[in-house]
């Protein structure tokens, strides 16, 4: 027993250093697994106090460029109000608040991120505007990511820009489906793989999220088809897509509740159950 | 003693909120990012409680892990050198560097620039191997360590020459 506390005692900063490190590896480890989300991350309240501050200041420094963004996206609503139809035929039936799927609600990017592999954006809503893990979040020119964890005001979102993140997505023309992915090396740019060779693909073709999403609505801009490769081990198609989003400079975001999530994934699960 | 322990704290907050505010922000060539709060660690008093190195190191690594989201990489980083710290004094200072008044924030002579080059490369090489975590990259992960060593030496050096006239 004396030698064991004798032990302990003698080689008392080695073993802290090795729980510590255990503590931190542990922590680096499950960052990196695609099932779990991180334990330490920036929702919290103090990290997210100290990004809003910021964000405060820097908000002054671009007020141009985000009213002119906002100004085009009124402009390209307005255009489609007055496209539709003649106004005075539509039907007096309005959309009640609260029915048909989608909520949309309007928040705001406080911590921007995109030099790492895997980037992460703070936004200044949390659960207490009714955001959970995994609502879409979108901005007014295509998608930006999805949520990862939330806190009471803050919320963490995994960018488009992060190895980890796969979205399933299709070619607007031909809804050809294939899943997007990011190489870790242009912030321009996605790429897109798994589209199969009997598709039709041209330079400069949309991109848009695909109808098997849970997450995004159908028909949300990605980008647009810069580069055709082929693969040449599994000979699927691999596409470079220059994001219509320019992942550097982020402001007012719209994150996006699909209120039949819960009973897809439910119906998917029994399925496959039942299988 | 206490006068070394409120210099420590404030050290501490200092330099995470230049890391957080500032550096975090500067992304010279669209991806480097220097990481100056390490002089924590390096500026900690050569005779000073190494559990409570460990301990305050530990923190600084995971505070800033939440701000960058990064899971755990600065963590390991920085308890990885805080432990290795006396290796590093023993190698650029010589084997009795406990016995000398070893002060890193002084003149610059070789060996404490030798001291600082070698800790900044070892806490960059395990925080960008853990970062980016694939042997594929590892290349990339060398050629941003390079890259960001140079500049965190750059603004550590820097800083020392600021804060210098103060410590007198």
């Amino acid at each position: 027993m004396q030698q064991i506390i004798n032990f302990l005692f003698k080689n008392s900063i080695l073993l802290l250093f090795l729980l510590l490190l255990g503590i931190s590896l542990t922590l680096t480890i499950q960052s990196h697994s695609y099932h779990r989300s991180r334990a330490v991350s920036s929702a919290n309240a103090m990290t997210g106090y100290v990004y809003e501050q910021i964000n405060k200041v820097e908000e002054y420094l671009n007020l141009r460029s985000q009213n002119e963004a906002l100004a085009s996206e009124n402009a390209e609503l307005k255009r489609l109000l007055y496209n539709t139809q003649d106004t005075a035929n539509i039907p007096p039936v309005k959309v009640p608040a609260g029915v048909g799927p989608y909520r949309v609600i309007q928040s705001k990017v406080i911590k921007n991120s995109y030099t790492e592999k895997e980037n992460y954006l703070t936004i200044n809503s949390g659960s207490k505007d009714g955001i959970t893990k995994d609502m879409g979040v979108v901005s007014s020119l295509g998608i930006i990511g999805v949520i990862e964890n939330t806190s009471r005001d803050y919320a963490t979102v995994i960018s488009i820009l992060n190895r980890k993140l796969k979205l399933p997505v299709k070619i607007k023309k031909n809804d050809h489906f294939g899943t997007l992915t990011w190489n870790g090396k242009n912030t321009g740019f996605a790429q897109l793989v798994d589209v199969p060779r009997l598709a039709t693909v041209v330079k400069g073709d949309t991109i848009v999220t695909g109808a098997e999403s849970t997450i995004f609505p159908e028909n949300i801009p990605v980008g647009k088809i810069e580069k055709v490769y082929v693969d040449k081990k599994t000979n699927y198609y691999t596409l470079e897509i220059k994001l219509f989003n320019d992942m550097t400079s982020l402001g007012h975001i719209y994150v996006i509740e699909n209120k039949d999530r819960a009973q897809i994934k439910q119906l998917e699960e029994t399925t496959k159950v039942d299988e | 003693m206490n006068s070394t322990v409120i210099i420590n704290i404030v050290r501490f907050i200092l330099l995470l909120a230049l890391q957080v505010v500032v550096c975090k922000n500067i992304n010279l060539f669209g991806y480097i990012d220097p990481y100056p709060y390490i002089l924590f660690i390096l500026l900690y008093p050569v005779n000073g409680n190494r559990a409570g190195l460990l301990v305050s190191s530990f923190f600084l690594g995971l505070i800033l892990d939440m701000f960058m989201d990064s899971g755990g990489a600065h963590a390991t980083a920085c308890v990885t050198l805080a432990y290795l710290r006396p290796v590093f004094f023993k190698f650029s200072f010589g084997v009795s560097y406990e016995y000398q008044t070893v002060k890193i924030n002084d003149r610059l002579s070789p060996e404490r620039f030798s001291f600082i080059l070698i800790s900044i490369v070892t806490h960059h090489l395990i925080l960008y191997l853990l970062e980016i975590f694939r042997f594929s990259l590892i290349l990339d992960a060398l050629i941003r360590v390079l890259a960001t060593t140079v500049f965190t030496l750059l603004t550590c050096i820097i800083i020392i020459y600021l804060i210098k006239p103060a410590k007198q």
